[in-house]
């Protein structure tokens, strides 16, 4: 009887019951709290998700396997993208060029960045090419840092906490510099913070949502071809 | 719904099936993206469609779908803990140094070509052109 219970909570569908209860919390927390930046719903859900296969001694690649049903989401949710810069396209006239430098020169710097200050405090080569990848989305991420040779699983979490540091922060730090316009607010954000920075714009203006979601796309095609390349100087 | 959906995965499967015969390490999901933003300017799809309203069912819980990849943080708690400075400054400084210089060189290059800004609301200085007030 106690296995037989066990068992069941180890299932896919008490997996999914659980991810997807935590998610609700998170919703209902942010409601309750009027959408503080600190309660977003991924955060919420990850605490709790995490929390029950740690109790219930749950292999992550077993709970990775159970939840595939959402995770199979993503990637229909991230053409359905093209919606909010569909209704914005209106807002791209005379911004073409911003945009296209921009995202360009910022994939650059995320790559070099993040590499050179990783080696600087003494991290080893294998974490430094999983670290290279963190602003491209996750799917990209992933796949990237397959090819350099780095750490696929930590790339995934590596863009996942960049996307939730920035949904927490970034709206704040965008004040902090002064960038007002509200077409490079939302294209700084996705360009360092793929889907998730998308996510929180997306809640705050649709317009900053919009720009993020081409800036994930276009910084994710920007990343897949520079990576290859830098890394030969980088590595 | 159902037609929305098949849609969407139309353009996703079409993305990848261009990612693989291109070899190319692009996503097929981004690419797919791109394939429906030509599609639906070149359709004038209205908000009514069946696309529009099941790709922003599927948006509204976009953060949903990233927590089974995010729960993987339980599975390297040692390592990430071993490596906790170089891990978190080279996270967040190469985060905040690409974030100043995306939307610094947008701006600047914006203001450089002289085009029209478009600023947030109540956000001080001159409202943007094509101001239409909407807020979801």
């Amino acid at each position: 009887m106690r296995d037989d219970l066990l068992e069941l909570a180890r299932s896919p569908l008490t997996l999914l019951l659980v991810t997807l209860a935590g998610y609700q919390a998170g919703r209902w927390l942010q409601t309750r709290t009027g959408g503080h930046a600190l309660a977003q719903p991924v955060i919420v859900a990850i605490a709790v998700a995490g929390t029950a296969i740690t109790v219930l001694d749950v292999d992550y690649a077993d709970y990775r396997g159970a939840t595939e049903l959402i995770a199979f989401w993503l990637g229909p949710a991230t053409v359905a993208l093209a919606i909010p810069l569909h209704r914005q396209a209106d807002r791209l006239k005379g911004f073409i060029v911003p945009l296209l430098v921009a995202v360009l020169v910022g994939a650059a710097t995320s790559i070099v960045s993040a590499v050179l200050l990783a080696r600087l405090l003494g991290a080893d080569e294998a974490l430094e090419k999983t670290l290279s990848t963190k602003a491209a989305t996750t799917p990209v991420a992933i796949a990237l840092t397959e090819t350099l040779g780095g750490i696929p699983p930590l790339a995934a979490v590596f863009a996942i906490v960049t996307g939730i540091v920035s949904a927490i922060i970034a709206p704040a730090v965008l004040n902090l510099l002064r960038i007002r316009d509200r077409r490079a607010r939302g294209l700084a954000v996705g360009a360092v913070s793929h889907g998730i920075g998308a996510s929180r714009m997306l809640r705050e203006d649709e317009t900053e949502g919009a720009f993020a979601g081409l800036a994930m796309g276009l910084s994710a095609l920007a990343i897949s071809l520079l990576v290859p390349v830098l890394a030969l100087v980088l590595f | 719904m159902i037609t929305g959906l098949t849609w969407l995965l139309a353009f996703q499967v079409l993305g990848e099936v261009i990612v693989r015969v291109l070899d190319v390490t692009v996503p097929g999901p981004v690419v797919g993206m791109l394939l429906l933003f030509v599609f639906l300017r070149v359709r004038r799809y209205d908000d009514s469609g069946s696309i529009v309203r099941a790709g922003s069912a599927l948006l509204r819980h976009l953060q949903l779908f990233f927590v089974p990849a995010g729960v993987g943080i339980v599975a390297y708690l040692g390592l990430l803990g071993e490596h906790a400075l170089p891990i978190s400054v080279a996270l967040l400084g190469s985060w905040l140094l690409g974030l100043t210089v995306v939307g610094w060189t947008a701006v600047g290059l914006e203001r450089l070509l002289g085009a029209p800004r478009d600023d947030l609301p109540g956000a001080g200085g001159a409202a943007g052109a094509g101001e239409t007030g909407e807020t979801t």
